[in-house]
C-alpha cells in the first residue's frame, strides 16, 4: 500500500506552527529554564540546596507518600473496578452511581479535597481528636497527606482498569471456573494477565500525580518543615522566601522524575496497545 | 451422565426466561437445543453448567441434586460461543489449563494434551497464541480444552455460530464423529435447524422458555406436536381456506383451523406429467426461484399460493404456464388440536390418465 502525505492548507500549516510554538513556550522553555537555572548556580550550590536537612526530609516525605499512595491506590483501584464491572450482587443502579462518583476528584479542586479532610478529621473534630488521642493524628501528619493524595489519585487506576475489564468480558473467567479454577486462581491466571498493562499505566499515572500533588497536601499537611513538608510544598516555601536557587534545584529533581515517568508512560501505553491488538 | 431436569424456572428481573422446563437425557446422547434467539436455550445450558442459579426446580446428575454444586465441581466441559480462549496463553497452555488446576503431574499433562491435539487435528500449532489461529482452529482448541479434564458432560453454546458457512459444515460432521468417538453425553444450543437435524441424536425445541417438543429429528419433522414446531422445522406455508383445494374439502368442517403445507408435500408438473391426475389441481406458475440444486416454484391455485420444489431433471417451467399440482398431505391445526391429513383422492382405485 502506498500512502501519499496529505496536502496541508496554509491555515493548517500556520495552526500547526502555532501549536508547536505553544508547546515550546509552555512546556519546553520552562523546563530548560529550570535545567539552566540549576546549572548556572553551579554544581556546588545545587547539591548544597538539595542536601539541606529540610530538602532531604521533603524528598523522603514525597517518596513515602508516593509509595504508600501507589500501593493503596493500586489495591483499592483494582478492587473498585472489579466491583463496578463484575459486582452483580450490588445491583446495576448502585454500580452506576459508584461509577459516576469515582470521577468526583476530577471535578473537585484538590484544595477543596484537602479541606474536606480537615473538616472531617481535623484536630477539632470528634473523630480527629479521638484519633489523635490514640496516637494516630491524621491532619497535619503523614496519614492525612496520604489520604489527601489518595483522594486526588483515586480515579486514575479505576478509569484504567474498568474499560479493560468490560472489554475482556466474563466468558474467559467462566471458562476457567468450569475447568475447576476458583476465584483467586481465576483472577491470577486469567484476569490479571489481561489487565496488567492497564494497571501498569494506572500505576505510572498515580506516581506522576502524587509526585506533583500540591493543593490538597498543602492544606492537610500544614507544610511543617522537617515534619510534613513535601518537595512541592518546599518549592512553594523556597519561592516564598525568595530562595530561587534552592527552589530551582528541588524543581529540577521533580522535573527529572516527571520526564522519566513520561517515558515509562509511553512504554506502558505501547504494551497496552500491543495487548489490545492481540485479541 | 444421566441428566434429569424438573420444573426448572429462571427469571431475569421481570422476564420469565425459562418456564417449567422438564426433560431427561440418557448417557451418551447428543442433544440439540433448538429454538429462536432469546428463547431461553442458553439460560438452560448455563444453569446446567452452574453459571446461573435456577429460581426454582431441580437439576439432577446421576440422580443427585446439583443445584448447589458450584461450576468448579460439576465436572462439565463447556464450549462458549466465542470460544473464550485464554488469549495470553498458548494453545498448549489453554488445553492444559484444567489439568494444571487439578494438579496433574507434568508428564501426564503433556501426554493428555498431545492426545487431544492429535484427536482435534491441531498437532504442530501448540505453541501458537489464539490470535494466530483461524476461526475453525480456535473452535477446535476450545473443544480440546473442554475435553481435557475428561468431563462427564459436554455443553456447547452455539458452537458454530461464529464460523463461516463452508467450514461450519465440515466442523459439524467432525464434531459429531468426535463426540461419537469420545462417547460423552453432550448438549448443544443452536438456532439453526439444519445444524440440529444434522448433528443431534435428539432435538429439544425451546420457545419462550418452554420445551415444545423433544424427539429424534425425524420424529419432529414427521409428527410435530405443536404448530410452532411444525412451522419452525423445515420450510412451510400457512394457509387458511384450504378447503378449496381438491381433496381437502372436508376441512371446511373445522372453520377455525389453519393448514401448514411443506414444499415437499406438493408435486408440480406440466399437464400430463403427473400420474395421479384425478387427485391434482390446475394451477398457474407465479414465480420461479433457482435454489442451486432445484427450483422453488410458486404456483397459484385458485386464491391460494403454494410453494414447492422441482428437480433440475424435469423440464424447466415458465412463468404463467398452466401446471398440475398434487398436494399429498397437509398439517392442520387450531387452538385445541393438530393432525396430519393425507390427500384421500390419492387412494382413488381407478386413476384416469390423460
Amino acid at each position: 500500500m502506498t500512502s501519499r502525505p496529505p496536502r496541508i492548507s496554509r491555515t493548517g500549516k500556520s495552526l500547526i506552527g502555532f501549536t508547536y510554538m505553544l508547546f515550546i513556550v509552555l512546556l519546553l522553555v520552562p523546563l530548560l529554564q529550570i535545567v539552566f537555572g540549576a546549572g548556572k548556580q553551579g554544581m556546588g550550590s545545587f547539591t548544597q540546596s538539595l542536601l539541606r536537612p529540610e530538602a532531604l526530609h521533603a524528598m523522603w516525605m514525597t517518596f513515602s507518600v508516593v509509595v504508600v499512595v501507589t500501593l493503596l491506590n493500586t489495591f483499592f483501584g483494582i478492587l473498585t473496578a472489579i466491583v463496578i464491572v463484575r459486582g452483580d450482587w450490588l445491583g446495576r443502579r448502585v454500580r452506576q452511581l459508584m461509577n459516576s462518583i469515582i470521577d468526583l476528584p476530577f471535578a473537585v479542586s484538590p484544595v477543596i479535597g484537602g479541606f474536606m479532610i480537615v473538616l472531617l478529621l481535623g484536630p477539632h473534630t470528634v473523630l480527629g481528636a479521638f484519633l489523635a488521642k490514640v496516637g494516630m493524628p491524621v491532619v497535619y501528619a503523614f496519614p492525612g497527606m496520604v489520604l489527601a493524595t489518595l483522594f486526588v489519585t483515586f480515579p486514575l487506576m479505576v478509569r484504567e482498569v474498568v474499560p479493560v475489564l468490560q472489554e475482556i468480558g466474563t466468558q474467559q473467567e467462566e471458562a476457567a471456573s468450569l475447568l475447576g479454577a476458583y476465584s483467586w486462581t481465576t483472577f491470577w491466571k486469567v484476569t490479571w494477565p489481561s489487565i496488567r498493562w492497564g494497571v501498569t499505566y494506572g500505576v505510572v499515572l498515580t506516581i506522576a500525580r502524587s509526585l506533583g500533588e500540591f493543593g490538597a497536601v498543602l492544606v492537610v499537611s500544614g507544610n511543617i518543615i522537617n515534619k510534613t513538608q513535601t518537595m512541592t510544598t518546599l518549592v512553594y516555601q523556597d519561592v516564598d522566601n525568595f530562595n530561587i536557587a534552592a527552589a530551582n534545584s528541588v524543581s529540577l529533581v521533580l522535573a527529572v522524575g516527571s520526564v522519566t515517568l513520561l517515558l515509562l508512560m509511553e512504554w506502558a501505553k505501547k504494551r497496552k496497545g500491543v495487548q489490545a491488538d492481540a485479541h | 451422565m444421566h441428566i434429569e431436569v424438573r420444573d426448572l424456572n429462571k427469571w431475569f428481573g421481570q422476564y420469565h426466561a425459562v418456564r417449567n422446563v422438564n426433560f431427561s437425557i440418557e448417557p451418551g446422547q447428543l442433544i440439540g437445543l433448538l429454538g429462536p434467539s432469546g428463547g431461553g436455550k442458553t439460560s438452560v445450558l448455563r444453569m446446567l453448567a452452574g453459571l446461573e442459579r435456577p429460581d426454582s426446580g431441580e437439576i439432577r446428575f446421576y440422580d443427585k441434586v446439583v443445584n448447589d454444586v458450584p461450576p468448579q465441581e460439576r465436572g462439565i466441559g463447556f464450549v462458549f460461543q466465542h470460544y473464550a480462549l485464554f488469549k495470553h496463553m498458548t494453545v498448549f497452555d489453554n488445553i492444559a489449563f484444567g489439568l494444571t488446576i487439578q494438579k496433574w503431574p507434568k508428564d501426564r499433562i503433556r501426554a493428555r494434551v498431545a492426545e487431544l491435539l492429535e484427536l482435534t487435528g491441531l498437532s504442530g500449532i501448540e505453541k501458537r497464541y489464539p490470535h494466530q489461529l483461524s476461526g475453525g482452529q480456535r473452535q477446535r482448541v476450545a473443544f480440546a480444552r473442554a475435553l481435557a479434564p475428561e468431563p462427564q458432560l459436554l455443553l456447547l453454546d452455539e458452537p458454530f455460530a461464529a464460523i463461516d458457512a463452508k467450514i461450519r459444515k465440515e466442523l459439524r460432521s467432525w464434531l459429531k464423529s468426535l463426540i461419537d468417538r469420545v462417547g460423552i453425553t453432550s448438549i448443544f444450543v443452536t438456532h439453526d435447524q439444519d445444524e440440529a437435524i444434522e448433528v443431534a441424536d435428539e432435538i429439544m425445541i425451546i420457545q419462550q422458555g418452554s420445551v415444545e417438543q423433544k424427539g429424534t429429528p425425524w420424529d419432529i419433522y414427521k409428527t410435530p406436536q405443536t404448530p410452532f414446531v411444525a412451522e419452525f422445522i423445515g420450510e412451510s406455508t400457512i394457509l387458511t381456506n384450504v378447503h378449496t383445494l381438491k381433496g381437502f374439502d372436508s376441512t371446511s368442517a373445522w372453520p377455525n383451523s389453519k393448514a401448514l403445507i411443506r414444499p415437499e408435500y406438493i408435486e408440480v408438473g406440466r399437464v400430463g406429467e403427473l400420474r395421479l391426475a384425478s387427485a391434482s389441481e390446475r394451477g398457474i406458475v407465479k414465480a420461479l426461484h433457482f435454489r442451486g440444486s432445484e427450483w422453488l416454484v410458486e404456483v397459484a391455485v385458485g386464491e391460494l399460493t403454494l410453494k414447492t420444489y422441482r428437480t433440475l431433471e424435469n423440464p424447466v417451467l415458465q412463468i404463467g404456464e398452466e401446471v398440475q399440482v398434487l398436494v399429498h398431505r397437509i398439517y392442520l391445526f387450531n387452538e385445541d388440536d393438530h393432525w396430519v391429513m393425507e390427500n384421500p383422492l390419492k387412494e382413488d382405485p381407478m386413476p384416469v390418465h390423460i
